[in-house]
This record gives C-alpha cells, structure tokens and sequence, in this order.
C-alpha cells in the first residue's frame, strides 16, 4: 500500500470528510446567529442557548428521553445478555437455530412496523401509553443489538475458564456472576452504550407508543421543526453534537490508554 | 556398618490389598456417532502420577473431562474412593484440574486467581490466606501475587494455574497438556518441579499428554491411548523395553521393527526368518507364537551394535551398508540398508571426539545384538 501523498487522494479526502461534515459545520455555526432567521447571518451571540435553558418543554423532553433511554437500556442489556448467553452457550437444543433467527429479525424490521406493532398491542392490552410502553418498546428493538454485542464477545471467550471456575466450586450462577460477566464486560458496556443511544435518537417508534404526556425530544424536535426551524433547534442539535462528540473521544481515549498499558505490561513480564 | 534398608518400591498395582483411588469401569462415552471412549476399564492408586499419552483424538482429554466432571459417561461407571461420581457436579468433586490454556481469570490478580476456591469452600476466612501464601512459596511465585495474568510471563502463568489447582488439596488433580505452552528448555526444568511438588503434597496426579518425553519423564505409570482403547499400561520401563504392540513400540521412542516368520525353539527361545538369503534371527521372547505365525521383531536403535569386523560373540549379526549418519552431539544414529532392502536404524553414543569417528557414508558394517536386546510382537 502507498503511503505517499498524492492530489487523488487528498481530493477523496476532502470530499469524503465534507459530504460527512458540512452539514453539521452549518448548524453549529448558525447556533451562534444572532438572527433570528436561521439563513441570514447577522453577527455572534450565544443568546439562542439562554432561549433553551429557558423553554421548559425542551427541558421536559429532554428528560423523558433521558429516563426511558437509562431505563430501557439497561432492561435490554439484561435481556440482551441472557438471550447472547443462551445461543453461545446453551449448545444445539431443539429448535435454536429458529431462536436466533428470531433474535436478530427485529435488526431487518422497518421501524414503521415495530412501531405499528407494538402500538397495536398496547391498545389491544389496553395499556395507557407514556413513559412506560415507550420503555418496553425501545427495550424490545434494542435488546437484539446488544445480543449481537455480547453473543460475539461470548464466541470469543476461552470456554475453559467457566469450566475453571466451576472447578473451583463455583455453583453455574456464581460463575456467569464472577467471571464471565467480569470478563465479558466491556461487550455488555459497549451494548448498554448501543442500546442508549439508539433510544435517544429514535423518532419512529417513540412516536407510535408516547403518549401526550410523554414527549421525547426527538419527537419535540420534529414537531418543532415543521412549524419552521429555529436557532434553538440549532443551539440544542450543538449541544447533542458536543456531549456526543466528548463521548467518543473519552472513550476511544480509555481504550488507546488501557491498550498501551496492557503492551507495556506484557512487554516487561516477557523481560524478566 | 549398617545394613541400609532398601527403599521402599512404589507400585500399589503390583499389590492385590490395596485399593485403587480411581476405577473406570466398562466405561463407554459417545459424542452422537463417534464413540470416544470404548469399553475402557482402568484402575488408578493414590500418590501416582499416572500419564495418560497418546495422538490427538486418542480419547485421553475425554477420559480426563470425564473425571473433572465436564462430560459424563454414556455407559459404564467411574468410581472415587469406590464412590460412583456420575451424579456429582464438577464443584462439588474433590478433584481439580490444570487446564490445556491455564484459565486464569484475566481480571484477577495472581493471588486472587489462587484464592478463588479456597473462597468458594468451608475454609475459614482467616486461613485462607495462610494457605495462599503456602502456595506461592511452593510454586515461588511470591514476588507476582499482585500481578494480573497478562503481567507475568508463560513459564509463571503455568506455575499459577498448578498453585490455583493444588490450593484446595484435592484428592486428585487433573493436568491438561500442562507444559504444551512451554519451550523445550522451559518443559524440562517444568517436568521435574511437577514431580518434586507432586511428591511433597502427595496428591495423585493424572496427565494428558502427547509428548512421550514427558510421560516417560514424570510418570510412574503411562497408559498409551488409541481410537478410545488403552493399548498399554504399565511403567515407562516397561512400556519402554517390552512393549505388548507395534503400536506402543513405535509410539515411544525410535524402534527397527522387522516383519517375518516365527519358529519356537523351545523355552521362550524362537528363530524368526526374516528375508531370503539371510540366516534367522534368534531371539527370546515373552510372547507365545506359534510355528510359522507371522510376527514383528522389534529393537531400539541402540541396542543394535556396530562394527567393521564380525563379532563372533553375538547371536544375530548382519552386514550392511551406511546410507546415513544423523549426529546429534552426544549420539549419532547410523541408517544402514540391509540387503534385502530394510534399513535398520543403529545409535552409539560418541563417547570419542568426531575426528576419531570410526565410519563414514558407504561403509559396509556388521550390525549385531544379543538375543534379549530386542522383543517379538504378534501384532
């Protein structure tokens, strides 16, 4: 592979990262717009972020979107968890290639008709809708993202140290409890992540199952957003940016720093 | 002076009264079609090092897995202490294993990875670290007990997972493969901690290996393993000199093996005619064979003398021609074609410098051996 510096490949750079990124430059920088026309530039002001602060049913949803992502996320990492554990584990019982098929279908269903679904039984169980069904239907579309997420970390692992442990004394439970989840961990993290955010950005499915007195916010955004856009959208889509991109680099951070670590660690133990 | 007493001779197989710690009894074990394990039956004392050996899928590491509890018996029964252990899950067995990859717990420290069990039995909390500490000074792991696994290197890794396993005391330890990780030199000075440290905590040890080496080196008794049958059990003397198989002969060690025809020459004694044109060889052998019966006379490399001129002392002696010489330093094995065709393998140790070697490529020797030096085999 050439590393060398060539304007074919500083052109696809260019145009990769700008397909990527301008539309998001454009929205950050008008956040700053005095204006209260979001087109017209008319000089710096970070007065649109006080308007927010100040909107409480921004606020509102964004808590509602907080409290069901926490929520169902962590219930389909649990779920998620249990279901990876049973397909890897659970060794060829009737009917298992039926269960994983089952498990990873919801990945391909369009959100309309999960959407759809779900709403249909809630009304058929007559179940008023809120936080509450917008919780179970984001646990239901997620949790197969996190058995994915831990069903190949489990594939991966050294079948021998639960059967250690077991060895040891450990009941079947307490192994799964004090090593496999310990070691596996960092897959069921990267799952409730996952689960985490595909809940805070979901649109489709919050709209079928919320009810009037559960807005989330990507729902308040895009019904704000019809009757026009405003520079609070813009001051508030900046701050997601901005607590996203944080995330990101922290964690990528964590892993390139415990990965030098672990070099370093094994490099000295193979010196003595 | 003193008549010192003989030591006393290990070898509670020989002894009908005692009892053995381990019995397979008509033990079976299929995986769907394949049958792994056929028809075994095997008794094992206490205090052995006991060396399960053989070529992979031989059916050793089931037999193993059988007695950590990880797989069950399809048919037949094995017994702990006379105990049928079917029914008794792996954590509650007083038997603990060494695994093939160590196993140690990644996010454990090393003292933590040995206090895993002890934490899970009806030890008292404060002894448990008493215990830990005995068993880093056995494995002389005392300066690594706040190291992670990936901290610390192959060598004591290995000594972590054997400390891990002992820690418990169990009746009997299992050891997978427990040196196949190692490097040569590594394994060698490995064998012999594994034989000291078996000795002084007297637990009956029982290893899975592929490595005939290493089950000579540390075993008091080896069962050779193939296709799920036990072929051979005996001492590594005895699997070595008189072996009941070609199999096992050419399993363990370098061996010539000879096909041709049996004729008994009464007491033990029979003349095996081997090729047109050459006189019989005679030899003295254990194995009842019938006149005329098809058998295989087999030698180890050096047990085969050679020499320029024809001894007139040895019973066998053939002449040849050198197609090979491989030195090794302290040995070096002369190939050398038979008239006939068959190339015997001779070893002589070179207890002279290389400059005053005596034979050189293309040079016709005599090769002889004593009646003894070498067994008959039916099969």
């Amino acid at each position: 592979m050439s590393r060398k510096f060539t304007w074919f490949n500083a052109t696809a750079l260019t145009l990769g990262f700008a397909f990527l990124y301008i539309p998001m430059i454009v929205l950050v920088v008008y956040s700053f717009n005095e204006s209260k026309l979001v087109t017209v530039w008319a000089g710096f002001s970070t007065k649109w972020y006080g308007e927010l602060f100040r909107n409480q049913a921004f606020l509102d949803a964004a808590w509602v979107t907080l409290k069901v992502a926490v929520m169902s996320s962590t219930l389909a990492t649990v779920l998620g968890t249990m279901a990876a554990y049973v397909l890897v584990r659970a060794g060829r019982f009737h009917g298992r290639t039926l269960f994983s098929g089952m498990i990873y279908a919801p990945l391909v269903m369009p959100e309309v008709i999960t959407g759809l679904s779900l709403l249909l039984l809630f009304i058929s169980l007559n179940i008023p809708r809120g936080v509450f069904t917008i919780v179970l239907a984001h646990t239901t579309f997620s949790m197969c993202y996190v058995s994915v997420v831990v069903s190949s970390r489990l594939a991966s692992f050294d079948r021998s140290l639960e059967e250690a442990a077991l060895d040891l004394g450990c009941t079947p439970f307490d192994a799964f409890r004090s090593v496999t989840l310990p070691v596996i961990a960092p897959a069921v993290i990267s799952g409730w992540l996952l689960a985490f955010t595909l809940s805070l950005d979901d649109l489709v499915i919050a709209s079928f199952t919320s009810g009037p007195s559960s807005t989330t916010l990507p729902i308040k955004i895009f019904s704000a957003v019809r009757l026009g856009v405003s520079p609070e959208i813009n001051a508030l889509s900046t701050i997601m940016i901005a607590i996203v991109t944080v995330g990101v680099i922290t964690a990528s951070l964590m892993s390139k720093r415990a990965l030098v670590k672990r070099q370093r660690d094994e490099q000295r133990a193979f010196q003595q | 002076m003193a008549q010192v007493a003989p030591r006393p001779v290990f070898e509670p197989w020989n002894e009908p009264a005692a009892k053995p710690l381990i019995q397979f009894q008509n033990v079976t074990k299929r995986f769907g079609e394949f049958t792994a394990i056929d028809n075994l039956s095997l008794d094992i004392y206490e205090r052995e090092f006991f060396a399960l050996l053989g070529p992979s899928g031989c059916g050793k590491t089931t037999m193993m897995r059988m007695l950590g509890g990880f797989e069950t018996p399809t048919e037949g029964k094995i017994l702990l202490g006379g105990q049928d252990i079917a029914p008794v899950p792996p954590n509650k067995r007083p038997v603990n294993m060494m695994f093939q990859s160590y196993a140690l717990f990644p996010h454990l420290t090393v003292y933590d990875n040995i206090a895993f069990g002890l934490k899970r039995s009806d030890m008292p909390k404060s002894e448990i670290a008493g215990r830990v500490e005995e068993m880093l000074k056995l494995t002389r792991l005392g300066k690594f007990a706040g190291r992670k696994p990936h901290q610390i290197s192959g060598g004591q890794r290995q000594r972590v997972a054997l400390a891990r396993a002992l820690a418990k005391a169990p009746k009997l330890l299992l050891l997978d493969e427990p040196l196949g990780a190692l490097d040569k030199k590594l394994r060698t000075e490995t064998q012999f901690e594994l034989m000291d440290i078996q000795e002084r905590t007297g637990t009956t040890f029982v290893i899975v290996t592929h490595d005939q080496e290493e089950a000579m080196t540390v075993a008091s008794r080896i069962a050779v393993m193939n296709d799920g049958l036990l072929v051979q059990v005996d001492t590594p003397g005895r699997i070595y000199e008189t072996p009941n198989s070609t199999y096992v002969a050419d399993f363990i060690g370098d061996v010539n093996i000879i096909e041709g025809t049996a004729q008994p020459a009464g007491e033990g004694a029979y003349t095996v005619a081997w090729a047109e044109g050459q006189p019989a060889l005679s030899v003295q052998s254990a194995t009842e064979l019938g006149a005329g019966d098809r058998c295989f006379f087999a030698i180890r490399p050096e047990k085969v003398a050679i020499s320029a001129e024809k001894p007139a002392d040895r019973p066998n002696a053939v002449q040849g021609k050198i197609l090979d010489i491989a030195y090794l330093g302290n040995i070096s094995t002369y190939h050398v074609e038979l008239p006939g065709g068959v190339i015997i393998k001779a070893q002589t140790a070179n207890d002279r410098r290389i400059s005053r070697r005596s034979f050189t490529w293309e040079d016709s020797v005599w090769l002889s051996w004593t009646a003894t030096a070498g067994v008959l085999l039916a099969n």
